[in-house]
């Protein structure tokens, strides 16, 4: 029972982990709650649907299963990091030098469009998503553990560590980390901004595409109110692990999954949305520099 | 050579940017939509998007001009509703409307009426928080429940009257106002609204899943309305005035506390917290006067509100019922007593009146939240920096 929920909880928490990545990365380098990333994520989920709906009735998903679903992955990231970007470009960027209350604002209108655009011409009811890889899995004494799962759990950790590499090796990632730490400088260097912002929307909302999919498979079932729970619950994995660290963000979410399940099952089940909500408020009263980010003074 | 090369590159630049640009963006962003609507309406969107942008571009050297008009309107408008007062007949003829509105019209006009006065309440409630303070509240509607779920719990289970009940409501969402604001007034304006937002996830999901106490999502029904002298405010039509009587009171007292030394503290740490406390403002302790007022007014709209419905449920607080309040507050003005009025007003009526609106009200709320924020941030009928002296 306790290692089941911990492997469930593990899966849950890679995919907190993969939208927790978005929003520490665009906090690390604008400072923003990026309200829209849960809705990205659902974006997702949707677009996985849609695609594989059409890979469907063209007969790729029947003649070539493994080709449709890795279009599928492939056309969902593509379009997801495109709202990403495109999100920025409409509402962030108009407002990089307005107070701080005011893109937040934005991005909370950017999350209702969204949500309501998908509730008005996908309906409000829930959408299946076709099962796939069933419930195929192995056993381990008591424990079960199915392929998707596996999955979940592997192309997350995989993922965070790409991105991990990307911001520590190349040159663009050395790029990103110089606008992190200090705008004005990195434009003086000879760094464009807007470009690294784009970049960091691109990667975030990437990222959220593939958690949104994953989801979709894991459970089956999409509706257009995921985004925004989903979203707060990432954004306190994020601020858990200490926002804009990338290690953070994955031990965060991670943390957040497991909490999630355990207590599901050994407190209380009813009250497993509150959850996030009750340590997010701690971690920022406590330690708002979160487990692994460090405290950083207001700067006048 | 060099800056020939420059000199045709930016020749391009101009004629790409005038007619191309557009068509171009139009293009891409109908292409976003293409997975969601198919390609008819990507079609459709596309012509949409063209047509309106690069009538934006055409129009762009009236931009100035028009917004100098929508500045100069409302200022006008903002010194007719507080410097110099309307004339006493127009006055009057506004208030005799507003008092023989029930002997006018149809019930449904009443309780439109009725709401529009509630949520003028809660707004004002917000907009000291949010307007004058600068702080960002986005569980706003947390304590509307508390207020309305506490007049609900006194009266059906203890059989309390509204008047006994009502000191109640105030007094218990103020605190919890307080409660909220001691820790989490240490954090930052972001996280703070992040906080808050919490707090009323927590809030709703309480009254979701305490059977117990609150019946669930099954809600509170048989919740007496408010009398006086044994005469029942059952009828919508007395209900109306009642609730025209406390949106008057919050009016007042909204306006003379914003008037005073602690309004004027208020201002002072929205427009610089650091200015602020340098200048001797206890910000900490004024933040939390803050927090504590606005809730308060939220308690009162709640019991308003179940003593008019005669029912809650958790379905009436959600989140988006908080950034409805909000995008009322931004909408008239932030900070702007009479621009908050009018952007209950709108928020209300529009979808009351336009049926069809109803159906795409959160949708154009979201683009009308982004816009305002790019366009106008300081509201409809705020004005450019409200000056309490001039």
């Amino acid at each position: 029972m306790f290692l089941q929920q911990l492997i469930n909880g593990l899966t849950l928490g890679s995919v907190y982990a993969l939208i927790a990545l978005g929003y520490s990365m665009v906090y690390g380098i604008l400072e923003l709650i990026n309200f829209a990333h849960g809705e990205i994520y659902m974006l997702g989920a949707y677009l996985g649907i849609i695609f594989l709906a059409f890979f469907t009735a063209v007969g790729l998903t029947a003649h070539n299963l493994p080709l449709a679903l890795m279009l599928t992955f492939v056309l969902s990231i593509i379009f997801c990091s495109s709202y990403g970007f495109t999100i920025e470009k409409i509402a962030y960027k108009p407002l990089r030098n307005a107070p701080r209350l005011s893109p937040l604002i934005s991005a909370i209108g950017v999350s209702i469009f969204l949500q309501n655009y998908v509730m008005l011409t996908q309906g409000a009811t829930d959408k299946v998503f076709p099962a796939f890889f069933g419930v195929a899995g192995f056993q381990f004494m008591s424990v079960r553990m199915t392929y998707l799962q596996l999955f979940i759990i592997l192309s997350s950790a995989v993922l965070t560590i790409a991105l991990r590499l990307f911001v520590r090796k190349t040159r663009m990632g050395k790029a990103m980390r110089a606008v992190a730490q200090d705008k004005t400088m990195a434009s003086l260097v000879g760094i464009n901004i807007d470009t690294i912002i784009s970049l960091t929307f691109i990667i975030g909302s990437g990222l959220a595409a593939v958690a949104g999919l994953m989801v979709a498979m894991y459970y089956g079932l999409v509706n257009y109110s995921i985004g925004y729970v989903a979203g707060i619950k990432a954004f306190t994995a994020a601020v858990l692990g200490g926002i804009g660290s990338i290690r953070g963000a994955m031990f965060g979410g991670l943390l957040l999954g497991l909490v999630e399940s355990l207590g599901g099952s050994y407190i209380s089940g009813e009250y497993k949305d509150a959850y996030a909500f009750v340590i997010l408020i701690i971690i920022l009263l406590v330690k708002p520099g979160g487990l692994f980010g460090k405290a950083d003074l207001e700067k006048v | 050579m060099r800056s020939e090369e420059l000199k045709v590159k930016s020749f391009d630049m101009n004629t790409l940017s005038t007619a191309a640009k557009p068509i171009i963006i139009a293009l891409w962003l109908s292409l976003l939509f293409l997975p969601f609507k198919g390609f008819k309406a990507a079609i459709l969107f596309f012509a949409i998007f063209s047509v309106l942008l690069l009538s934006l571009k055409f129009l762009s050297p009236y931009k100035k001009i028009f917004a100098e008009r929508l500045q100069i309107f409302s200022k006008k408008i903002y010194l007719l509703s507080v410097n110099r007062y309307p004339s006493i007949v127009i006055r009057s003829a506004l208030l005799l409307l507003i008092l023989t509105m029930p002997f006018m019209v149809r019930d449904y006009f009443i309780d439109v009426a009725i709401l529009v006065g509630i949520y003028v309440i809660l707004a004002l409630g917000l907009n000291v928080v949010v307007g004058f303070t600068g702080l960002l509240n986005l569980g706003f509607v947390a304590f509307y429940a508390i207020g309305a779920y506490t007049y609900a719990l006194l009266n059906t289970k203890f059989g309390i009257g509204f008047w006994s009940a009502l000191p109640f409501s105030l007094v218990i969402t103020s605190v919890a106002g307080f409660l909220l604001a001691i820790p989490a007034l240490r954090l930052r304006g972001d996280y703070l609204a992040i906080v808050t937002l919490g707090f009323g996830e927590i809030a709703r999901l309480i009254l979701n899943n305490w059977d117990s106490m609150t019946r669930g999502p099954n809600g509170i029904s048989g919740i007496a309305p408010p009398e006086i002298l044994s005469i029942s405010f059952g009828k919508l039509s007395h209900y109306y005035y009642l609730v025209f009587l406390f949106v008057i009171l919050t009016l007042f007292i909204t306006r003379r506390v914003y008037a005073s030394r602690i309004g004027r503290a208020w201002v002072a740490i929205r427009e610089d917290e650091i200015a602020a406390s340098a200048m001797g403002i206890n910000t900490t302790l004024y933040k939390l006067y803050a927090f504590a007022f606005g809730t308060f007014w939220a308690g009162l709209a709640g019991a308003l509100f179940s003593g008019k419905m005669q029912f809650v449920s958790p379905e009436s607080f959600t989140f988006m019922e908080s950034v409805l309040i909000l995008c009322m507050v931004i909408l008239g003005g932030l900070g702007s007593i009479p621009g908050v009025i009018f952007g209950a007003f709108i928020l209300v009526l529009l979808p009351e009146v336009l049926r069809e609106v109803q159906l795409y009200r959160m949708l154009s709320l979201g683009v009308g939240l982004v816009l305002m924020m790019i366009f106008r941030p300081q509201g409809l009928l705020g004005g450019k920096r409200v000056s309490l002296r001039s």
